[in-house]
């Protein structure tokens, strides 16, 4: 069950002090949890925690491909594998290692891919991930979740511990939205309706749930009712809810901070055309790199604002 | 007295600080650590004219620790490649001058990186290219010390010195640290001299941080490597030149206030006077 708290502000506490608490909770439970990243541990709040859990945290070094290869083995022995580093080389640098050694060979990983989209700001083109939504899709049997705050974060990964399977998580690592009470619980696959609505329904995940919202709210004002729900599970997608949604609406918007090109809006759209054929105007990065900026910089240069969104609802509606 | 080429160095330092100052962080400790060896490429090794970056026979310079971008974009101002006022817009909203180092943003640079491991592998295939199209144009490659971690490094050592490139000398920026502490904690890299040694790479390690013995050392590779690739080592410490920054334990990616910057600038113009 979940809380919503939206009120347009910053959470008050950054991913990576959440990522580093929980992580630590996650070994100290859990004898069988590791933990392994790829010199990224003091951008991520957990530098210290290989002093203190020897046998359960590794540092690797600057070595992606390798580390998601002894994932695999870990695995494969029977611990419980979480590994991080930017989204960016989790999801290009190490590619095949992480569909072969990892899902292909069914062992059970969890991969946290942090800076996702324009969170990575000042790093540039190198570190954008635009494209790791659409390559974990890509791979058979995979879970992709991307974490729309930090109460999420703190709520979910520790239960992603025993999940079979590849289990890929996006995660920014500064203040986003918050759109969640600490106390809320999720479960992977199961969508959360945050705003009924009857004229169109906006699909969204991650930092694009808070700029969902306000547009939902401006829209009102200009009586569109649009339901906003929060697609944090990307795959397995919840089919069931797009469904009762495309009946009461018939019309949809998604929004997403990665490439349009096999991401959020090409999963919805795919499962609308062949189930409930109506209008899906995806809001997300429209085929291009990355680049250094602020954030809020680059979502304006990439169009990943509430403005989007509200223009997208519009001819989504006249569309019907 | 100091040597116009350590003066070159000096200037790199106190430019990448104007650069680091007008955005308030950065790559501080990886990019001061190079500045010595760009000091002797840029500064009469390499076969370059600014006034065209595209030549076909010039010399290339990968710099795979692409976060040391700051670094190369002081030297190749200093050089003229581009006004040094474009300095202040390092990581500024729509900037020619990212964090890592991108061939079609900024003038006079050779390859994109940042990625680690991956401008080991670009250098080679310049190098490669370059050999087989009867060119004697050469290849200079900098490696971070952390970043030969990645496996990738190793495969372009293997196929480097197979293909007998001749036309190629990498450098490792042997400071020691590389992001989350010290590469001997974190995954040792052992003697990297034996290693290099033994991938039948000519090999040799200096201190880092004296420009004239670089440009001597890479005089001196390029007459004995015979048909081997050339590695230097080059001792160095993170942050080098500017002992606030040096002594950061994690100086990976620093804060620099106006005042910090002001002050070190200072220091470094002084040294240019006094030495
Ligand atoms: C493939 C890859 N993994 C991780 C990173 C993130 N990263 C950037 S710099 C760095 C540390 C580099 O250390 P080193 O090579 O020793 O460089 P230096 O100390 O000279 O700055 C890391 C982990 C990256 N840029 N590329």
């Amino acid at each position: 069950m979940f809380k919503l708290i939206y009120n347009g502000e910053k959470e008050k506490k950054a991913g990576k002090k959440v990522f580093g608490e929980t992580m630590q909770k996650i070994v100290e439970q859990d004898p069988l949890a590791v933990y392994l990243d790829g010199d990224i541990m003091n951008s991520i709040g957990t530098l210290g925690l290989e002093k203190k859990f020897p046998d359960q945290v590794f540092e690797c070094g600057i070595q992606e491909a390798d580390m998601m290869g002894i994932a695999g083995g870990l695995s494969a022995v029977g611990k419980k594998p979480y590994v991080h580093t930017f989204a960016a080389f989790a999801a290009r640098r190490a590619f095949d290692q992480v569909f072969i050694s990892i899902a292909y060979a069914k062992n059970n990983v969890r991969i946290i891919g942090s800076d996702p989209g324009v969170t990575s700001a000042y790093n540039g083109g190198t570190h954008m991930p635009f494209e790791d939504i659409c390559l974990y899709r890509a791979i058979p049997h995979s879970t992709v979740i991307e974490f729309t705050d930090s109460a999420m974060l703190a709520s979910l990964l520790p239960t992603l511990k025993d999940r079979p399977g590849l289990t890929y998580c996006r995660l920014n690592r500064k203040e986003g939205t918050a759109i969640y009470s600490e106390d809320s619980t999720f479960e992977p696959g199961k969508a959360n309706l945050l705003r009924d609505g009857k004229d169109v329904t906006i699909v969204a995940c991650g930092m694009m749930v808070g700029e969902s919202l306000k547009a939902a709210e401006i829209l009102e004002k200009e009586g569109i009712s649009a339901a906003v729900i929060d697609m944090f599970t990307i795959k397995p997608l919840d089919e069931e809810i797009i469904k009762e949604f495309a009946d009461k609406t018939h019309a949809f918007v998604t929004a997403e901070n990665a490439n349009i090109v096999g991401g959020l809006g090409a999963a919805v759209a795919a499962f609308l055309s062949e189930s409930t054929p109506c209008p899906v105007i995806r809001v997300g990065v429209k085929d291009e790199f990355g680049q250094v900026g602020t954030p809020e910089y680059l979502a304006e240069v990439y169009g990943l604002t509430s403005k989007e969104i509200i223009e997208a609802v519009k001819k989504a509606v006249s569309m019907k | 007295m100091i040597t116009p080429l350590k003066e070159f160095a000096t200037d790199i330092r106190i430019q990448e600080m104007i650069e680091f100052k007008a955005r308030g962080f950065g790559h501080t400790g990886g990019s001061l650590s190079v500045a010595d060896c760009l000091a002797a490429l840029y500064g009469g090794i390499m076969r370059i004219d600014p006034k065209n970056p595209q030549w076909e026979d010039r010399d290339r310079l990968v710099m795979s620790k692409g976060h040391a971008g700051p670094a190369l974009y002081a030297t190749l101002a200093l050089k003229g490649y581009f006004p040094l006022e474009e300095l202040k817009t390092l990581n500024q909203n729509g900037t020619k001058l990212p964090s890592h180092c991108d061939r079609n943003l900024t003038v006079g640079v050779d390859m994109t990186t940042g990625s680690l491991g991956q401008g080991a592998s670009t250098a080679c295939g310049m190098a490669l290219g370059l050999k087989h199209s009867g060119k004697d144009a050469r290849v200079y490659l900098i490696l971070g010390d952390g970043e030969c971690q990645e496996g990738q490094v190793w495969e372009m050592a293997l196929f480097a010195a197979h293909h007998k490139l001749n036309n190629l000398i990498a450098f490792i920026d042997y400071n020691k640290r590389q992001l989350d502490g010290y590469v001997k904690d974190i995954c040792d890299l052992g003697d990297l001299v034996a290693k290099f040694k033994s991938f039948n790479w000519y090999t040799t390690m200096i201190k880092g941080d004296d420009p004239d013995l670089i440009r001597q050392t890479v005089l001196d590779v390029q007459k004995n490597q015979g048909d081997r690739p050339g590695m230097i080592v080059l001792d160095t410490i993170k942050g080098a030149g500017v002992p606030q920054i040096e002594n950061i334990p994690l100086n990976h990616h620093t804060n620099v206030t106006p005042e910090e910057a002001d002050e070190i600038i200072a220091q470094l113009e002084e040294f240019k006077r006094k030495g």
